[in-house]
């Protein structure tokens, strides 16, 4: 436990990825199994313990500090974990502190007795540091910076194999993937997952450049739109059914009406949706729908997921990968027709003579739920990753804004002495004061180096306030920001919430006052 | 036990700071007073313009550097442990361990001891001489980090850990962030006690005080200023700067820094996050809760009065021990490093 504690500690603290990837690496070569297996299953998030410890907490503190004291410090540090793990009398220091496996094997099916007995011991046998972690790994939440395809990657660079290839295998194996690490350290054969529902890492498109088409032959190409979605796949054998977002982690529990079709044994590619009575509602509506763990009958019936399929990756249990793609679409419509499922349906196709009649098509499609198109070659098998030549994105032009700059903060890591992350307001009617600025969006990229250095040079010289790491500055700059759509928002005093908003332009020339209003962002607002 | 007379009438914060009255002087006034005991350099206990001062001597030399020709009038230096009469009472001064030339004032008056500790800890520092507890009716303490989740780890641990990094990273360069009075003299002392001996780089806030210690018989080694080295000399080095100049354009200079620094506040996680430290060392200078705990049985004093800091808790702790706490407001205090 004492050399996970102190990865997670370093974790913390460090804010670059390859620092992160480094500290994981090193921890998965030198830590034997099956503790470093333990770890990449709590790091990847594969162990979300989330064990109610708020009456242990209480009960095992009562004896060891004043409750004056507790409550007081507990309202310093701000975190209960915390609070303890600091708090906590060093009892034993010569003990031998509890192994990962030893915590992960003593917490199966303990109860809320055993649970304070078990925590305790532990507690007297950590340091400072390891208590944190312990209790950090019991509740849940580890926020130490590490995504689950993060602690992934780390693990593929043992070998080194891209991490698609550890996605691929990940929901065919378990905690404390001895076969995994096996094979990434050359001991063993690749685990075979054949008979397993997993997910295959999803093939990905490049943005199309200025002047690409030109070099592109029409006629090896399709069309489709680019749905304004989350990107998933669906895999079912067996009567099971099985939802992964891009990255690999599993989301099905968020998605239970997938469960109630029948699909057969198959692998599908496509856009995870809300549509309601046939109609594809927006973005927003199924942003409703994320991020939970369950869901209840009255989300489900006012936010309805949909799929809408672009792809097969395999039916029947046979691969069909390697087929070029207009072999898959043939498969996919064949599907589609013998199962006719409720809440899938097909992605259309846009049919083309020339790229110049499909400009046409793209420059005047404002519909609702359509981000682009995608431009795909017709030969191309589907291949892991994001392979150059085969799929492009041509997202719609994005929407402009010209806005006022209004506060600036400090940026982390390399960018800890610039300020790089800029809110910025629209004009609206402010009664007795006139027009007055009100927050509209936060960008944090967008601009080259030496427009940094610039940025961060005006907002130095023209700061009104400070507020720890934020400073106010004078309305003076005017900030021409891109973003892809914008909507209605309860949460933002403003009424609105732009998509991937993006500094498209310093107008160093445009006097402030002249920056728009914000009833021409709420004008742009869809559905 | 109750004194008489209550030494509250005769110690007591006036405008200008806490006023011993038969004594004539003030104890760290925030305002210039006609007569200041100073109890050691750092900005918010030692200011310019005082028309007498009695101090150390070394905090009387720390005055100068920091101040110049606005030190003060006449600056008398006592040194520790000899008395002195000072109008109707005795004074003199008692090691308080917090940076080279701190002390504690001990004050006699009609048969009753109050010690001032100004800021103290109880840890050894090569850079000073050692904390001494003296017994009085009256203590009062500083309350820096006064919740018992301030436990400063033992100076050997955080030097291992940063030379660790150090040899870890060698393509980068270690920027510490220290206060330029006494943490950075410790922390280069500390590093040299650890066998660092490699030159050790400060920012040009950080070398008067520097070569003012060396001057006064404490060897800090090889040093260096960053101002004219070059950017690839600095890689795998170790800066040491104001926490200022850490994340300020100033670091722009520095082959991509792991930012360090050295406080009691690095204890708490969050506070380190939010500075974006990447390295925290939990090093102090002020006492940690047990320190203070220890100190407050130490001097056996009935009744203690907390200054400055997280007051609360201390107060509440010397309830629950049977004897008389108090908060006492001095205005013109500042968290370290904050």
């Amino acid at each position: 436990m004492h050399v996970f504690a102190e990865l997670l500690d370093r974790l913390a603290f460090s804010p670059s990825r390859n620092a992160k990837l480094r500290l994981m690496r090193d921890y998965f070569r030198s830590v034997p199994d099956p503790d470093r297996g333990w770890a990449l299953a709590i790091l990847a998030g594969g162990l979300d313990l989330k064990l109610q410890v708020r009456k242990a907490i209480t009960e095992l503190m009562a004896p060891r500090v004043d409750p004056e004291l507790f409550r007081l410090s507990r309202d310093y540090v701000g975190d209960t974990a915390e609070t303890v793990a600091l708090l906590w009398p060093q009892a034993d220091v010569d003990a031998e502190p509890p192994s990962l496996s030893e915590i992960v094997a003593d917490l199966d099916g303990a109860d809320a007795a055993r649970l304070t007995m078990l925590l305790e011991r532990w507690l007297d046998r950590l340091d400072a540091t390891g208590r944190w972690a312990l209790l950090k790994l019991v509740t849940g939440g580890l926020r130490v910076g590490v995504s689950a395809r993060l602690a992934k990657t780390a693990a593929a660079n043992l070998k080194p194999v891209d991490v698609a290839e550890v996605e691929e295998l990940w929901h065919g194996i378990a905690a404390p993937y001895r076969e995994l690490f096996a094979w990434l350290e050359d001991r063993a054969e690749k685990p075979d997952i054949s008979n397993r529902l997993v997910f295959r890492p999803l093939m990905l498109a490049h943005p199309l450049e200025e002047g690409e088409l030109a070099r592109l032959e029409p006629g090896e190409f399709s069309a489709e739109w680019k749905w304004d979605g989350i990107r998933v796949q669906l895999a079912s054998k067996a009567g099971e059914v099985r939802l992964f977002s891009r990255t690999g982690d599993e989301v099905t529990g968020a998605f239970p009406e997938f469960g109630d079709e029948i699909w057969g044994d198959v692998v599908l590619d496509g856009e995870l949706l809300v549509v309601r009575d046939g109609v594809l509602a927006p973005f927003n509506d199924l942003q409703q729908r994320l991020n939970r763990k369950t869901v209840s009958k009255k989300m489900r019936a006012d936010y309805p997921a949909h799929i809408r399929l672009y792809d097969i990756l395999s039916r029947g249990g046979e691969d069909l990968r390697s087929l070029p793609l207009d072999s898959r679409r043939e498969g996919l419509v064949e599907w589609h027709r013998e199962h006719q499922p409720g809440r899938a349906d097909l992605s259309s196709l846009v049919a083309f003579d020339s790229f110049d009649a499909l400009e046409r098509v793209w420059s005047g499609t404002r519909e609702n739920g359509i981000e682009g198109l995608m431009i795909k070659r017709r030969a191309s098998p589907y291949l892991a990753g994001r392979p150059k030549g085969h799929w492009y994105k041509w997202k719609r032009a994005p929407l402009t804004v010209d806005t006022v700059l209004m506060y600036a903060q400090r940026g982390s890591g390399k960018r800890s002495s610039y300020y790089s992350d800029f809110t910025f307001g629209a004009w609206r009617e402010g009664g007795d004061e006139g027009a007055i600025l009100v927050p509209v969006g936060k960008a944090y990229f967008g601009f080259t180096d030496e427009e940094l250095l610039a940025l961060d040079k005006w907002v130095r010289s023209n700061t009104t306030e400070r507020f720890g790491p934020v400073r106010a500055v004078a309305p003076g700059l005017v900030l021409e920001v891109a973003f892809d759509s914008v909507h209605a928002s309860k949460r933002h005093k403003s009424g609105v919430a732009m998509r991937f908003p993006r500094i498209h332009r310093i107008r160093w020339d445009k006097p402030a006052g002249e920056a728009d209003r914000l009833e021409t962002l709420v004008a742009m607002i869809e559905g | 036990m109750k004194l008489d007379p209550h030494p509250e009438s005769w110690i007591y914060p006036d405008g200008q700071g806490l006023y011993c009255a038969p004594g004539r002087f003030h104890i760290d006034p925030h305002r210039p007073v006609e007569r200041a005991v100073v109890t050691h350099g750092h900005g918010d206990h030692a200011r310019p313009g005082n028309a007498r001062v009695l101090a150390t001597g070394e905090t009387v030399e720390i005055m100068k550097v920091r101040y110049g020709e606005e030190a003060g009038g006449d600056l008398q230096a006592l040194p520790l442990g000899e008395p002195l009469t000072v109008n109707d009472v005795s004074v003199r001064l008692a090691p308080a361990g917090h940076v080279l030339g701190s002390a504690q004032v001990v004050i006699e008056h009609r048969g009753q001891r109050v010690v001032v500790s100004g800021d103290y800890k109880r840890r050894r520092d090569p850079t000073c001489a050692g904390f001494e507890p003296v017994k009085c009716d009256l203590f009062v303490t500083e309350a820096t980090f006064g919740l018992p989740v301030f436990r400063h780890e033992p100076d050997e641990t955080a030097m291992s850990r940063l030379v660790g990094s150090v040899a870890a990273n060698p393509e980068r360069c270690h920027l510490v962030g220290v206060y330029g009075l006494g943490k950075c003299q410790r922390v280069i002392a500390l590093l040299r006690e650890a066998g660092y001996d490699r030159p050790i780089w400060l920012h040009g806030a950080l070398i008067a005080l520097c070569e003012l210690y060396e001057r006064l018989g404490v060897p800090l080694g090889d040093l260096r200023p960053v101002m004219g080295a070059d950017k690839s000399e600095l890689a795998g080095q170790i800066v040491m700067a104001p926490p200022g100049a850490v994340r300020d354009r100033w670091s722009r200079r520095l082959p991509d820094p792991v930012s360090v620094f050295a406080s009691g506040w690095m204890r708490v996680r969050q506070r380190a996050r939010q500075r974006g430290v990447e390295l925290p060392l939990v090093l102090s200078d002020h006492a940690d809760w047990d320190e203070l705990v220890q100190t407050i049985d130490d001097v056996e004093a009935g009744e203690i009065w907390v200054t400055h800091g997280r007051e609360d808790a201390l107060v509440h702790h010397i309830g629950t021990i049977g004897r008389i706490g108090r908060a006492l407001a001095l205005i013109g205090r500042e968290d370290e490093d904050d």
